[in-house]
């Protein structure tokens, strides 16, 4: 177990140093002067150029410049934004909290109507129920979750006008981006979930238990789920970098307060030391998920930290 | 770690008890493949959207790019099937030729990410040792990030623009490719065919040409279907945040950023490129689901049919 652990630590801190080297390497690989690039209209300023210049310390060998950074980065300093006026750190401050109200949300949904969606195909296998749930997983998975978005604000905005629409962290407000956001995860959800159930029940003790008479129920709840859950876990750690993705859109689509639109601003804005923050932030957010899953593993079956 | 969004692939049944089957004629396995419903429906959505979007000019005689002032925001009617937009452009031929520009960009994703992908996992997985070693770490690192984050950090990089927004998505793609591929070679490597074809001095180049590629293609003829959907998702995404094609281009994603832009007083611009996108996303994931069927049957989703 512990050097279960200890390999999965030291995958997590290879694979963090990796990220960190590729989200170094925006800045320096964009073409030209990234210092002008950063200045954007003020680059004209001959004086704030040089300030830039030595502040990022471009003029130096690239490790050392890249020692300075992480250095920076580790003591919370990402900088300043000079299209935002303020620094990097308050920026990333101000619109966290609402991007993780909508990624729970968005989380708690899928899993949960996935889920049930998935264990009611399987149970219905190769009838019209299970025909129709996965109809419908299928129809989540492919409508792009922008215009089912657009959609919504359409029905809710000029029609029906119960939901907040744009903008705002209320929880009135939240339903629609929460609804948005975990479509395309619950079709995901939905379709593992009823494959997961039905291997689990292809199992030898699964059919012996129901040969020996025990119930239906009983039978799924003590020896289906169990073996089910497994690789439900895994989703749960693919399902947050999914909704990650589906966060960048769904923010830009209602004009939410939120990192992903904080992201999307600063592309096309060219701020580009807060799109390096981010995608550092977020990519390293991910990784840990991912450990966090690793390490629940064994606790679900121990046979995994002996392999 | 795993790619954030899965391929369909992603489907465990049990392996269904091998059947010895006689062997079949090319025609009977057609046919046989066709009674598949999904593979029927979705190859039938795909035909019939290619055929629309390539036969624009039989539907409509408007120019995608012409603006009239006269009839901006004109409601759906005889003169505009799906009416016009802000500039009075029609949107008929907006979304047919905006089909065009999200089909092929997304069928690039796929030839570019493929190429590069599985061209990394033949020689990680050939080659193996040190060679192999990098290149599966660096794909470890790729698969590190959530796909779209990897798409949005390679556009900010390059810049806005169709063919860097091809680029950026085909990034997400070569890990997933390399994976798939570096691990279907090595199972093919050691297979007693190959051994006699390294005996009789055949060059590594000749082995993976004849040998290996042919083996794993079904594979990747999965992987492609499913993945093409999803390119085609993240294009119109791209296109839809300003960071893929650039006005006055049409392309679904695009349209539907327009129709955002004017959603309370034109529901029209949002609802038909949008409808377009779905169903071809549909259509190919059909498709896909068919194929991954018909090409290995172990991940069948529904053994026996």
């Amino acid at each position: 177990m512990t050097t279960y652990i200890l390999r999965r630590l030291a995958s997590i801190v290879g694979l963090a140093f990796g990220i960190s080297i590729l989200v170094f390497l925006i800045i320096r690989l964009i073409p030209g002067d990234p210092a002008l690039a950063l200045l954007g209209t003020n680059a004209g300023d001959p004086s704030l150029v040089a300030r830039l210049h030595a502040q990022l310390g471009l003029d130096d060998p690239m490790p050392v410049q890249y020692a300075r950074w992480i250095g920076n980065v580790l003591s919370g300093d990402f900088g300043y934004s000079y299209g935002n006026q303020q620094s990097v750190t308050s920026l990333l401050a101000a619109n966290f909290p609402a991007t993780i109200q909508l990624t729970l949300a968005g989380l708690t949904l899928s899993l949960l109507v996935g889920s049930v969606l998935g264990v009611v195909a399987a149970l219905r296998r190769n009838r019209a129920t299970d025909t129709v749930a996965m109809g419908f997983a299928l129809t989540c998975m492919s409508i792009p979750s922008f215009w089912l978005g657009l959609l919504l604000i359409l029905l809710f905005a000029v029609q029906l006008p119960i939901f907040d629409v744009v903008g705002g962290t209320s929880l009135k407000g939240l339903v629609l981006p929460a609804v948005t956001l975990a479509l395309g995860s619950i079709g995901f959800n939905a379709r593992f979930v009823r494959s997961s159930v039905i291997n689990a029940q292809q199992l030898n003790h699964v059919i012996t238990a129901r040969a020996k008479g025990i119930t239906g129920v009983q039978v799924f709840r003590r020896h289906v789920l169990r073996n089910a859950l497994l690789p439900i876990l895994t989703i749960v750690g693919l399902q947050v970098g999914q909704l990650i993705s589906g966060v960048v859109i769904v923010e830009t689509v209602f004009s939410r307060p939120g990192i992903g639109r904080l992201l999307v601003q600063a592309i096309l804005s060219k701020d580009y030391l807060t799109v390096q923050a981010v995608v550092l932030i977020i990519a390293v957010l991910y990784a840990l998920t991912n450990f966090a899953v690793d390490l629940l593993y064994p606790v679900l079956d121990p046979r995994v930290a002996n392999r | 770690m795993q790619p954030d969004i899965a391929p369909l692939t992603a489907n465990g049944d049990a392996p269904v008890a091998e059947v010895i089957l006689p062997a079949r004629s090319l025609r009977h396995r057609v046919l046989q493949a066709f009674s598949h419903r999904s593979l029927l429906a979705g190859t039938v959505i795909c035909f019939v959207l290619v055929v629309v979007v390539l036969a624009a000019p039989l539907f409509t005689s408007a120019d995608p790019n012409l603006q009239d002032q006269f009839s901006a925001f004109a409601q759906p009617s005889g003169a505009h099937l799906m009416g016009a937009d802000s500039f009075g452009r029609d949107l008929l031929a907006r979304v047919l030729y905006g089909g065009r520009t999200t089909m092929l960009a997304s069928l690039y994703v796929v030839l570019l990410g493929g190429l590069v992908g599985t061209a990394l996992g033949v020689v990680a997985g050939y080659f193996g040792g040190a060679i192999g070693f990098v290149i599966m770490r660096l794909v470890d690192l790729l698969l590190a990030f959530p796909g779209i984050l990897l798409a949005l950090a390679v556009a900010a990089v390059l810049g806005p623009g169709l063919s860097n927004g091809v680029i950026a998505v085909a990034v997400i793609l070569v890990p997933v490719y390399a994976r798939l591929v570096e691990g279907a070679t090595v199972e093919v490597l050691h297979l007693p065919y190959v051994d006699a074809a390294v005996t009789l001095g055949a060059s590594s180049w000749q082995i993976i040409r004849r040998h290996i590629l042919p083996n794993i293609a079904s594979g990747i003829i999965v992987l492609t279907t499913s993945w093409l959907g999803i390119a085609a998702l993240w294009i119109a995404a791209l296109g839809f945040i300003g960071l893929g094609v650039q006005p006055p281009t049409a392309e679904w994603g695009a349209i539907l950023n327009d129709g955002a832009n004017y959603i309370t007083v034109a529901w029209w611009i949002t609802v038909f490129p949008g409808v377009f996108l779905a169903l071809f996303v549909v259509g190919v994931n059909l498709l896909g689901d068919g194929l991954r069927d018909e090409l290995d049957p172990t991940l069948s989703r529904n053994p026996g049919r």
